[in-house]
Order: C-alpha cells, then sequence, then structure tokens
C-alpha cells in the first residue's frame, strides 16, 4: 500500500506541477509539452488503479494523436516559437480566483462527502470485462461515439478546407 | 237619492273634465255641457231636498211633504223628535293607524245649501252664455264654474271636516281663477292674489281649529262626532274655547268678516256673474256654513248660552257697520253690493254669535237669493245699459224706462235686503235681531237694527244713482237678452216668496223644522215673533229710505248739508278715512306685507350672493387649483416622471448588462464556471 | 489509497483548467485547458470505477477519451479558420457577437 501511495504522490505533484506549466507557460510548445506530461501522469495513475487498459488507450489516442494534433495547430497558426508575452487575456485574476474558487468548492464537497473512502483494489481490471461492458451493455453508446467521431471527422475536413 | 248624494257634486266634476276635453269644439264653447250637469244636479238637489222633508215629515208624524204649506204639526207624544242626519262614508287613504274618510253627510243644513248653490249656480250659467258671449276664455270660464260648483258641493255634504277643508280649499282656488278670468289686466290679477292671500291668512286659522277640534273629540274629523264631543265639553272648556276661535279666524279669512274682509270689494274686478255666484250667494257664505255645521264647538267654545259679547257676535257686529258705511261712499255699483254682502254676511255670523241658529241659516238662504238677484241685476244693467261700466254717477241714471225688467227684479231684491215685509229679507233679518234680544244680547240687538237702517239708505242712493234721474251715461241702453232677464226673474220670486217658509205669525216654521238639527245640536233660543221689534225694524227701514230719498230729491231744503265735506274739516277727514276704507289696505299690504317682505327679500338676496354664490366660486376656484395641481404635479410630474424613469432606468440596465456581452468566449467561461461554483455552493451549504 | 486524493487531485485539475480556459488568449492553448479539464472528469471517472468495483466507469473514460479526441480535432480545424479569417489565433479578436 504503501508503495502505491508513495508512487501517487510523486505523479500527483508532477502532474500538478505540469499543469500549472499548461496554463502559466509562455512558451506555446512548452505548453504543449507539459500538457504531454499530465496525459502521462494520468496514464501512470490508470494504472495505479487497476486499469490497465484505460491507461493504455490514454496514453496511444492522447499522447500519440491528441499532442500530435496540437503541436500541427501550433504550426499552422504560427504561433510564435519562444517567449511569447502576450499570451493571457485580461480577466487572469478573476479567471484565478474562479479556479480557486472552484477547487475550493470541490474540495470541500469531496471531503465532507467521501472523507474516508478508501480504493481497496484486489487484481487488475481484466480487458475482457471491459470488452463485455463496451459490447453488450453500452453498445449503443459505443455505435454513437463511433458515429460521432466520423462526423467530427468529416467535419473538420470540411472546416479547414481552403477553397 | 239621501244615500246616493254623493253624485251630486259628481256631475259637476265630470262636465269640468267634458269641458276641458270637448268644450272648445262644441258650437256654444262647452256651456251646453255646463248648463245641462247643473240642470241635472238641481234636479237631484231638489229631490234629496224632497226625501229629506218625507224623512223628517215621516219622523214627527206628519202627513207627508204636502202639508208643508199648512200647519206643521209635531210628533203627537209631543215629546221632542230626533231626525238623524244621513251619513256615508268610505275610507279614502290610511296612514299610519289613522283613516282618513269621505263621506256625505245628509240633513236639513245640507239639503239646504244642495239647492241653493245648484240653483244659484244652474242659473248664473244660464245668464253667463249671454253675458260672457265672445270672450276671450269663454270655454274655460265654464270649465271653473262647474270646478266650483263641485267643491262647494263637496264642501257642503262633507261628513267630516278634512273633507270640508278640502273643498274649502278647491272654493279658494276656483274664486282665484274666477275673479282672474281677465288676468291680462293688472288690477285684475291682484284682486285674484288678494282674495286668494287674504283668504288664505284665514285658513291658517282653519287649520288649527280642525286639528284642535280633532283631538278634542277624540281624535276623530267626524262631524256629528266632534259636535257630540263639543255637547259634552269633553275634555276641558279651554280647549273647545281654542277650537272655536281658531275656526273663527278661518270663517273671518273666507266670510269676509272684519278685519278680513278687504278682499271682497276688490274681488269684483271678476265677471259679474261670478260675484253673483261666489262673492254673494255662495263661497262666502262657507265660513257661515262652517259656523252653522260645526254649531256646538262654537255654542260651548264662546259660551253662547251665556249671553252678553262674545267674539263671534262682536266681529259680526263690527262687519255689520263698516260694511254699511263704506258701501255710502262707493261710486262703482258693484262695490256697493260687495260692501253689503259683507255687512249682511256680519249679520249671518252675529246671528250664529248671538244663538239664532236657524235665523242666521235663514238669512244664508234668503241672502242667496236676492244677492245674487242684485248682482246679476248690476251686470244686467252694465251688459245693455251703461256700456260695461260700472260707474253709477258717470255712466248710468233714469234706466228705469229703458230697462223695466231689470228695474222690477232689482226692485224686489232691494226690498228684501232692506227687510220690507212681506220679502224674504224681512223675516230672516227679523229674526236675528229678535233673537238677539231674547238671548240677553241687547247690544247686538242695536248694532243689527242700526245696520238694518244703514242698508236701507245706501241702497236707496244706489238704487237712485241706477235707475232714476237723468241718463248720464252714452249709447243707447235697452233691456237685456232673455238669457240674463230670466234668471233675473226666476231669483226675484225667490227673494219674494222664501221668506215665507218661517213666517212665524202665520205659524209657518217649516224651515225650522227642516233644518235644525235635533241631533247633536245644542237648546239655542227659540223666540216668540215679535210683533213690537217687527214693526221697529221695518219703521227703522223706511224712514232710512225716506231720509235717502229726501237727500236726493229735495236739494234745496238740505242745501246746509250738501257740500258739507267740501266746506268743513271734520266731514273731509271722515269721508277721506271712509273713502280709503278706513285705511286697511294700507296697514295690511304697507306695514305687515312690507315689513315681512322687506327683510326676507333682502335677507334671501344676502344669502344668495354671498353664501350660495360663495359657494359656487369657492367650489370652481377650488376645482381650477385641483386640476392645475393634477395636471403639473401628478400627471408631468409624477406619472410621466415614472414611465421617463422606467424607460431611462431600463436603458440603463440595459447599458449595464450589455457589457456583459463582450463577444468574448473566453469571459462567458469564466461567468459560467463562477455560476457554477456558486451554485454548487449554495447547494453544498443548503443541503 | 485514500478515494479522495484521487477526486482532489482531479479537482485540482479542474481548477487549473478552468483558469487555464479564461485566462490563455491563444485559441490552441485554451483546447489545452479543456483538455486538462477533461483528464480530471477521466480520473474521476476511474476511480470510482476503481472503487465501485465496477467496470462501467472505465467504459465511461474510455468514451470521454474518444469524445475528446475527435472534439480537439474539430476544435483545432475551428482555430484554424479563425487564424485564417482574423490572421491571429487571438481569441480575443473573436467578439463578432458583441451586444
Amino acid at each position: 500500500m504503501i508503495a502505491q501511495n508513495v508512487a501517487f504522490w510523486i505523479i500527483a505533484l508532477a502532474m500538478a506541477g505540469a499543469a500549472i506549466g499548461v496554463v502559466r507557460s509562455t512558451n506555446v510548445v512548452h505548453a504543449a509539452l507539459y500538457l504531454v506530461v499530465v496525459l502521462a501522469g494520468t496514464a501512470a495513475q490508470y494504472i495505479l488503479l487497476a486499469a490497465e487498459f484505460v491507461a493504455w488507450v490514454q496514453v496511444l489516442v492522447y499522447i500519440g494523436a491528441v499532442v500530435i494534433l496540437f503541436l500541427f495547430g501550433i504550426m499552422l497558426t504560427r504561433a510564435p516559437m519562444g517567449h511569447d508575452t502576450d499570451l493571457d487575456t485580461d480577466s487572469r485574476w478573476p479567471a484565478a480566483v474562479v479556479g480557486l474558487f472552484l477547487f475550493g468548492v470541490l474540495t470541500a464537497l469531496l471531503v465532507d462527502a467521501f472523507g474516508d473512502k478508501e480504493i481497496v483494489l484486489h487484481e487488475p481490471t481484466r480487458t475482457a470485462a471491459v470488452a463485455d461492458s463496451i459490447f453488450r451493455t453500452y453498445v449503443l453508446p459505443f455505435e454513437v461515439v463511433s458515429m460521432l467521431l466520423l462526423a467530427a471527422l468529416v467535419g473538420a475536413v470540411v472546416i479547414a478546407r481552403r477553397d | 237619492m239621501l244615500d246616493l248624494a254623493w253624485i251630486i257634486p259628481v256631475i259637476p266634476a265630470a262636465s269640468f273634465v267634458l269641458i276641458l276635453l270637448f268644450g272648445k269644439r262644441m258650437p256654444r264653447g262647452g256651456s251646453e255641457i255646463g248648463v245641462a250637469a247643473l240642470a241635472a244636479a238641481f234636479a237631484l238637489s231638489c229631490l234629496t231636498a224632497y226625501q229629506w222633508i218625507q224623512r223628517v215629515e215621516d219622523a214627527t208624524g206628519a202627513h207627508g211633504a204636502l202639508s208643508a204649506f199648512g200647519r206643521g204639526l209635531r210628533a203627537s207624544t209631543g215629546e221632542e223628535v230626533v231626525v238623524h242626519p244621513v251619513v256615508h262614508g268610505f275610507t279614502w287613504f290610511q296612514s299610519g293607524g289613522m283613516k282618513f274618510q269621505a263621506g256625505i253627510q245628509i240633513d236639513g243644513l245640507s239639503v239646504l245649501l244642495l239647492f241653493v248653490v245648484t240653483l244659484v249656480s244652474l242659473l248664473v250659467h244660464v245668464y253667463s252664455t249671454a253675458y260672457l258671449a265672445g270672450d276671450r276664455r269663454y270655454t274655460h270660464y265654464f270649465a271653473a264654474l262647474s270646478l266650483f260648483t263641485t267643491s262647494m258641493l263637496t264642501l257642503v255634504v262633507s261628513h267630516n271636516t278634512l273633507q270640508l277643508l278640502v273643498g274649502w280649499e278647491l272654493v279658494g282656488l276656483c274664486s282665484f281663477m274666477l275673479i282672474g278670468h281677465w288676468w291680462e289686466e293688472q288690477p285684475n290679477s291682484d284682486a285674484a292674489l288678494k282674495a286668494f292671500f287674504t283668504t288664505r291668512t284665514g285658513d291658517v286659522g282653519l287649520m288649527i281649529g280642525i286639528i284642535v277640534a280633532f283631538f278634542a273629540a277624540g281624535q276623530t274629523f267626524d262631524i256629528v262626532a266632534t259636535n257630540q264631543a263639543a255637547l259634552e265639553v269633553a275634555g276641558g272648556h279651554t280647549i273647545w274655547l281654542v277650537a272655536a276661535s281658531c275656526l273663527l279666524i278661518g270663517i273671518i279669512g273666507k266670510s269676509g268678516q272684519f278685519p278680513l274682509h278687504t278682499w271682497l270689494p276688490d274681488a269684483m274686478a271678476g265677471p259679474t256673474p261670478v260675484s253673483a255666484l261666489i262673492h254673494a250667494a255662495t263661497m262666502v257664505v262657507a265660513g257661515v256654513y262652517l259656523g252653522a255645521r260645526v254649531y256646538p264647538v262654537f255654542w260651548e267654545g264662546f259660551s253662547i248660552s251665556a249671553g252678553g259679547v262674545n267674539a263671534m257676535a262682536l266681529i259680526g257686529g263690527i262687519t255689520i257697520i263698516i260694511g254699511a258705511l263704506l258701501a255710502f261712499v262707493q261710486d262703482d255699483i258693484k262695490k256697493v253690493l260687495a260692501y253689503s254682502t259683507i255687512s249682511q254676511l256680519g249679520y249671518m255670523v252675529m246671528g250664529l254669535g248671538v244663538g239664532a241658529w236657524t235665523a242666521a241659516v235663514f238669512h244664508l238662504f234668503t241672502h242667496a237669493f236676492f244677492k245674487a238677484l242684485l248682482f246679476l241685476g248690476a251686470g244686467s244693467v252694465s251688459h245693455s245699459g251703461s256700456h260695461h261700466s260700472f260707474d253709477m254717477k258717470r255712466d248710468m241714471g233714469g234706466l228705469r224706462r229703458y230697462m223695466p225688467t231689470t228695474f222690477w227684479t232689482f226692485m224686489v231684491a232691494t226690498a228684501a235686503l232692506c227687510g220690507i215685509f212681506p220679502f224674504a229679507g224681512f223675516w230672516s233679518k227679523d229674526e236675528i235681531l229678535v233673537t238677539a234680544g231674547q238671548g240677553g244680547f241687547t247690544f247686538f240687538l242695536w248694532v243689527g237694527l242700526i245696520g238694518a237702517a244703514l242698508t236701507a239708505a245706501y241702497m236707496t242712493r244706489c238704487v237712485y244713482l241706477t235707475f232714476f234721474g237723468e241718463f248720464r251715461g252714452h249709447g243707447e241702453p235697452h233691456e237685456s237678452p232673455r238669457a240674463i232677464t230670466v234668471p233675473l226673474v226666476v231669483l226675484a220670486v225667490f227673494s219674494a216668496l222664501a221668506g215665507l217658509l218661517n213666517a212665524a205669525p202665520f205659524g209657518i216654521e217649516k224651515f225650522k223644522e227642516w233644518v235644525e238639527p235635533t241631533f247633536a245640536f245644542p237648546h239655542v233660543v227659540h223666540p216668540d215673533f215679535s210683533y213690537a221689534w217687527a214693526s221697529v225694524s221695518v219703521v227703522a227701514a223706511l224712514a232710512a229710505i225716506a231720509a235717502a230719498v229726501f237727500w236726493f230729491v229735495r236739494e234745496e231744503q238740505l242745501g246746509m248739508l250738501r257740500g258739507l265735506t267740501g266746506r268743513n274739516r271734520t266731514a273731509r277727514a271722515a269721508y277721506t278715512f271712509l273713502e280709503n276704507k278706513y285705511y286697511l289696505d294700507h296697514l295690511y299690504t304697507g306695514v305687515v306685507v312690507g315689513s315681512i317682505k322687506g327683510p326676507i327679500a333682502r335677507a334671501a338676496y344676502w344669502v344668495n350672493q354671498n353664501v350660495i354664490d360663495g359657494v359656487l366660486n369657492g367650489t370652481a376656484y377650488l376645482a381650477r387649483r385641483a386640476a392645475r395641481f393634477t395636471y403639473d404635479v401628478l400627471d408631468q410630474g409624477v406619472v410621466d416622471g415614472a414611465v421617463n424613469g422606467i424607460a431611462a432606468q431600463t436603458g440603463e440596465a440595459g447599458g449595464l448588462l450589455r457589457s456583459v456581452q463582450s463577444g468574448r468566449i473566453q469571459r462567458y467561461a469564466l461567468l459560467l464556471f463562477a455560476a457554477v461554483g456558486v451554485l454548487s455552493l449554495g447547494l453544498y451549504v443548503f443541503n | 489509497m485514500d478515494l479522495n486524493q484521487f477526486l482532489i487531485l482531479a479537482a485540482f485539475l479542474f481548477g487549473t483548467g478552468v483558469y487555464g480556459v479564461v485566462a490563455r488568449r491563444n485559441g490552441v492553448l485554451m483546447l489545452m485547458s479543456v483538455e486538462l479539464m477533461l483528464q480530471a472528469v477521466n480520473i474521476n471517472l476511474v476511480a470510482f470505477s476503481a472503487f465501485l468495483h465496477d467496470v462501467s466507469g472505465q467504459v465511461f473514460a474510455l468514451f470521454v477519451i474518444t469524445v475528446a479526441a475527435a472534439e480537439v480535432g474539430v476544435g483545432l480545424a475551428i482555430i484554424l479558420l479563425i487564424y485564417r479569417n482574423l490572421g491571429s489565433p487571438d481569441l480575443d479578436r473573436v467578439e463578432q457577437l458583441k451586444g
């Protein structure tokens, strides 16, 4: 147990720092890389939570595809390489307030609700179970999501076409 | 007919309505309806009288009406016979527990008046068809005559004082209408108003008297009941004295007694037939009729049985003298007759006052005939002799040669009025004097005697100026048409013979038997016929006539007395005093009316200008102020301000909210997340 | 392991993501912040799935990942359009719907 806790805390701290890096970095590319750290950390947390399949999908999809998308986006929008001081809007402080506020409320709620609950894991989740669940119970959302992906794909192509 | 006598007043009422509705379209302007109605009413009155006489004769055990002119018989048992009047009434309306009745009471007195009123009214109707031919308001005149007759008949047959009051007021109204028949001329309408107001003043006393009698008689208006209560002196003597005094005031107003006699001479402004009907024979005797009707009230109230002096006899006596004196200084023949009427009414009232009930009523009966005849004769003279003028000195004289019928009928009437045997006036007037003497009213006996002498004197003057001497007028005098002369002759017959109904020395006491009530009536004095006093009165009258004739015929012997008023200041003053009718008119209009009228009129004007106008102006001013306030403050300021303010505020709020719509999604996102946080916090806190 | 530690970590990520969405001017950076928020959601889902021993949570997390990927694709296409039309990926420039 202790090992997991330690692992959790290390990963958590890394993720937290990287998150702050995403939103506070003055370099766009650096922000993207920080995001990679966050994504990776999330995957690690999944493994800690015995959700191996999800963790690998996370890595595949997010880090493998989404981040690439981001980088292409940065490239295509001619984001300045290097330091750029003008990356924040005027409403930084209200945003900070709101963000902190939200965090505070959520924390209070969570502490109040799940103060002493523990996660007890016996074994890692079997992928077969996940597959079962997808293709039996949630087959309809699965199909819909497939359609959604198709639509998003087509839509993105249509939107971004240079006519 | 005794029970159905209520039909008699209804017939002229129907004729009144019919004349108003159809009179203008009829060939003779509605007079046919009037004459026919009165003829019918007269016939029914004769029938009623006949039935009443039958009733009395049956009760006294006599052999029926045909023995009327034979010796009267008393009931064989010798005891007093009581003949009850025929009374019928129905409840007219009810108010607060009181039942107000209307009905008839037929006894000798009402039958007598029915006869007189319908007869004289019929004769006047016939007379008027000729006298008022071509008049501007011919139809309305006949309608008013019918209405008057109805009212008088209602008064006469009424069995309660309230109905009597109704008839009383109605005859007053008709008198006003008829006196003011030619109201386009100011003096005529003035005279009508004067008559109305003066009698109205007396009516105040009448109404109070009726109410007092009502309570004294135990809350009833019924005349028989009132008389009975009076005879028993129910409730003490004082209340009956009060009732009698108040009723006397009504009599003074209506019957032209001093001091409310001033309207009667002025009432001569009306057409002569009207004067004959209303102011000689019928309306003015309404007061005397009242006195005779509720006689026990006066008998007990004024303690007439005690003799001496009482208010009623005194008023009557004064009236006799002042009326007679004023008749001497009149040039207008109708005014002479008017004052003569006043004087004769004084006789009647005085007669009632001295306890001579039968005599007074008898005098009423005979006076109706000869006074109406005198007036109609004067009318005939003016119609055909003096070119519609009544001025004796200027336009008449020597008319006996041109108008013989008028002259002889006039002479008969004059003789009756002067009380010359055997004409009607002798019997009636004489009986009053004798009753006064034998009832302990010696003072009034002398008053009556002096009055008789004066009457003879002024009538002689009047006759002389009109019918003797040289004709001083202009135009061609001629006899009047038959419609005028026939009534004159009829009345002359009555004037001559009516007195014989109560000729005591011949043993005829029919009048007394038939008319004097036996039920609810005090024991009045029935004097024996006194040859002594009869002779004295006749001699006095003849002497007065002789003196008057002497005055006019033998001028030279009386040279010293002629023109006395021109030379002697005292005589002049006395003459002026008489000429101005004792300055009573000045007293009434100037002092009494003026002193009331002036301050009241000024006070009313002040109230109108200051109070009423003040209120109005003040209200208007306040209304204007309120309107301005409403406009300026409320409408412009508050309402418009509110509306404009709301619009401005809305604009500003919109402007404020507009800044939220920045168009920048990140701002929106901020707001979104902030709201979510707040909501969740809220949910957490309030859960 | 406490359940809460995962959840609070997720909350932190979410708050940071909110800050980033509002505060970052560049459209791409904003999308990255959205990704942060989605990560937070996923962690929540999986943590509860582990806590409740119910595999549905993981299934949902998979779906979220899928949708997120689709969304990023479309979103970047839009950002590209914005860049092309307005000359800069600055989201402050997009205020045509200003009221």
